[in-house]
């Protein structure tokens, strides 16, 4: 079966290559600095070190860098030099990138106490600046070329350690390389088959970054005089010799400068790209939501929320995620909408939140929420004062560094305008009514403090601080269990009795719809299926659709074997 | 067929001052499957742990497949670890994105070199075993919804023959239709191969569907254990009770009080 969540949730692994302008551009500027590199030695090897031309000369038509003081021209040593400032910046690059990449992945593959040594030296190197690093080394290693080059190379280890031991301790803690290494894989094979390629893209990023550093690095050494020695030239030490003439000649630096600039660019370029074109975001529009004109085909006067005609489509493939959907909610009701991953019951229920994801469109002809239209421009005060969320999963949806009661209290403070110590009161009365022990300890707790079921409670506090006139809850007990689910949907149940806020609650639980809902949707590959107004005798009898009967006998249930006391099951 | 595959007496682990598990015994015939019950935090995935050696054992013999893991070496636990398979719980991450179904297959076959081509016949009977098709081995697995995902990975616990079979809450990141096919495709399996497996889900209804006994833990203790009609026929712990309430699958399930 095909499942079309399949595309969202891939987003880690092997897609489309999304081209864009900075990598486009970014390798075309390489792409000439390759072919000026190759080229100039052989055309113009003579004219950049034959010595006999008129020495100190300015911009002429003949030349038009200037000369240098021994009379050679500077374009042509500009260019020249493009072959060895190029391709020492690379070398070093390449070495540091290796080392660089082999220890920051070794930790990783190590035992722990191995590890942690690795890390810490890891930590210990970076604090030291590159730059400094290399003229160290480059000064134990004495003047010349290679020197310069392993000097640079050295100094650029630890970042690029650093860089991939942070890749590589999300990889290693993955649940495929844990399978690995149960199996028996050995550890070097575990990091060329799955740690390697499942950080291509942010290691090609930083090689990136890291030439374009190792260029000005290097052109740096050069020009104190620890790089390239005469007659050997690259652009750190054109820069040099123009520079005791900037006063009288000041042309003759121009060439080394905007070369080094030009490939910088490039290579900062291509990073950007690179950068761009992994990231999943870059080449999807925004999100759309326009009315239609149409036959309304809900007529509820009393509804809280009415959604008419909910249609959405995939803003690239034009494929339809949710066809046609039409309901409404009254005030005090819980609707329920059921269906697997893929059936659009999320993406619906973010129309009606005003959350579509990017790169959808949506259309409807009629969503409105008490008197505010949802499809016209709709104040954020507004929007948070009406309707507010519960998600699936409370341990994603706060964030760690942030205590409860500042991210709880958001909408209440930002929005609302609540002062801080009146939006505490209203969270904490908030807190006591979905019954967290210690209410006041809480809001200055943070969340890794709490059990799920807690946070969730806590996050439905939140939600219901507002008074909104509907709650969406997607998915809200999906990641707990069976019995801290029932208690979260005991206290959902008993705020929309008391409050009367309207619920529209999404799920793939028959079994938990059935038991929280006063009415519920189906919906099968964008479309209700089947609409069930009467929840209580929900039946293979009672229901018609295919759909909904086969979601029915997947329901798992517990049978009771016979002679069981039923009594005593409940009790 | 009464050779006991699983032997665990007296079992403690300890994190740091953490009690993880406390006093565990059970012991499991070769050909039954165990279904291990629990919130999170009662001990059930630490357990498997301790089963495929790769959790500390404070004190407590466990015995598996006639391998003591508690003084296994290095060497003797890496050819226990080729009998006994772990199928984990979440399909999206336990398949590496970068690599074919077929290249993942390969390497449980031959971890070292982990050549397609040696073992294609191998990995396509596999695939088809378990309901997908011989010819979509050069796959990769964002190719694939959830439950053909988890297919995949059971594909790769079984595909060495294993003599025990641990399945880490697979179907908890799965809808209820995808989690209904899983489930018939582990009882066919099951039933053919003669699987002995322990089966762990915090879904009492889900458990009973593939179990022939059950063990409750609770906090880390073993507070109830038998044979599955037992159980949940007649629990005799308060905790099996509420767990059984809790579940929407079970009849007595209402949200009053």
């Amino acid at each position: 079966m095909a499942d079309p969540t399949t595309a969202v949730r891939a987003a880690g692994g092997p897609r489309t290559f999304a081209w864009n302008p900075a990598l486009v551009i970014g390798l075309v500027m390489l792409g000439v600095i390759a072919i000026v590199a190759v080229a100039a030695p052989l055309a113009m090897g003579g004219q950049a070190t034959g010595i006999g031309g008129t020495p100190n000369l300015g911009s002429t038509p003949e030349h038009p860098l200037g000369t240098d003081t021994l009379g050679r021209d500077m374009l042509a040593r500009t260019l020249v030099a493009t072959q060895s400032t190029v391709l020492m910046a690379a070398i070093a690059t390449g070495l540091s990138a290796a080392a660089g990449i082999a220890f920051g992945v070794a930790v990783w593959l190590a035992p722990r106490r191995i590890r942690e040594i690795g890390l810490r030296a890891i930590e210990f190197a970076v604090s030291y600046p590159t730059m400094l690093v290399a003229i160290i080394v480059a000064a134990i290693l004495g003047q010349g070329v290679v020197q310069v080059v392993i000097a640079i190379a050295v100094a650029n280890i630890a970042g690029f350690a650093r860089l991939t031991a942070n890749l590589a301790a999300k990889i290693a803690s993955s649940e495929y390389v844990s399978t690995a290494r149960l199996m028996g894989v050995p550890a070097h094979r575990i990091a060329l088959r799955h740690v390697l390629p499942n950080m291509a893209e942010p290691t090609l990023i930083l090689i990136a970054g890291a030439f374009s550093g190792a260029l000005v690095e290097i052109s740096g050494l050069s020009f104190i005089g620890l790089g390239a020695q005469t007659p050997a030239f690259d652009w750190g030490t054109l820069l040099n010799d123009g520079l005791s003439k900037i006063a009288v000649n000041p042309v003759v630096i121009l060439g080394p400068a905007v070369a080094l600039t030009f490939t910088s660019l490039a290579a900062l370029l291509v990073g950007d790209g690179l950068a761009a074109a992994a990231n999943p975001r870059s080449n999807t529009t925004r999100a759309r939501l326009e009315r239609i004109e149409g036959e309304p085909a809900v007529q509820d006067a009393d509804a809280v929320l009415v959604a008419d005609g909910i249609t959405v489509r995939h803003g690239v493939t034009g494929r339809t995620l949710v066809d046609d959907v039409s309901f409404s909610i009254r005030r005090g009701e819980v609707l329920g909408i059921v269906g697997e991953s893929g059936s659009g019951k999320s993406v619906t229920a973010s129309v009606v939140g005003r959350l579509l994801g990017e790169g959808l469109s949506a259309s409807a002809r009629r969503l409105q929420l008490g008197g505010t239209d949802l499809l016209g421009r709709v104040p954020e005060r507004t929007l948070a004062e009406k309707m507010a969320f519960v998600y699936q999963d409370p341990g994603t949806a706060l964030n760690p560094a942030l205590i409860l009661g500042i991210q709880l209290s958001d909408v209440l403070r930002i929005r609302l305008r609540h002062s801080r110590r009146g939006a505490f009161g209203i969270l904490l009365a908030g807190f006591r009514a979905v019954k967290l022990t210690d209410p006041e300890g809480r809001l200055r707790q943070y969340p890794h403090q709490l059990s799920g079921g807690m946070k969730q409670r806590a996050m439905i506090a939140s939600a219901m601080s507002v008074k909104p006139e509907l709650l969406i809850a997607d998915e809200p007990t999906t990641a707990l269990d069976v019995t801290v689910q029932r208690e979260v949907l005991t206290l959902l149940k008993r705020l929309n009795e008391e409050s009367g806020t309207a619920v529209l609650f999404i799920s793939h639980d028959l079994g938990v719809v059935r038991a929280l809902c006063d009415r519920v949707l189906v919906m099968k590959d964008g479309r209700i299926v089947e609409r069930i107004d009467d929840v209580r005798s929900l039946s293979q009898e009672t229901v018609t659709h295919p759909y909904t009967k086969q979601l029915l006998a997947a329901t798992p249930v517990v049978s009771v074997p016979v002679a069981a006391d039923q009594d005593e099951v409940t009790a | 067929m009464s050779a006991s595959m699983v032997r665990v007496e007296g079992l403690d682990v300890r994190y740091g001052s953490a009690h993880v598990l406390r006093d565990v015994s059970f012991e499991l015939a070769a050909g039954r499957t165990v279904g291990v019950v629990g919130e999170s935090g009662s001990g059930k995935s630490t357990l498997a742990k301790v089963l495929v050696g790769t959790a500390p054992i404070a004190s407590g013999s466990v015995e598996v497949d006639g391998v003591d893991v508690a003084s296994a070496d290095r060497a003797a636990l890496r050819t226990y670890r080729r009998r006994i398979q772990m199928i984990p719980q979440d399909p999206f991450s336990s398949l590496s994105p970068r690599r074919t179904i077929g290249q993942t297959l390969a390497e449980a076959v031959d971890p070292v070199r982990a050549r397609v081509a040696e073992h294609e016949e191998r990995i396509g009977g596999w695939l088809e075993r378990v309901g997908l098709q011989a010819d979509m081995l050069h796959r990769y697995p964002h190719e694939f919804s959830g439950g053909q995902r988890q297919r995949i990975a059971i594909a790769r616990g079984l595909i060495i023959d294993p003599h025990f079979v641990i399945a880490d809450e697979i179907t908890s990141a799965l809808d209820v239709s995808v989690q209904a096919q899983i489930l018939e495709l582990l009882a066919e399996i099951k039933a053919s191969l003669g699987l002995t497996m322990m089966f762990i889900s915090h879904n009492l209804a889900v458990v009973q569907r593939v179990s022939d006994e059950v063990i409750v833990l609770f906090q880390g203790e073993v507070v109830e254990s038998g044979p599955v009609e037992r159980i949940y026929a007649d629990p005799q712990h308060w905790y099996t009770r509420r767990l059984l309430e809790a579940d929407p699958g079970s009849a007595g399930f209402s949200l009053a009080g």
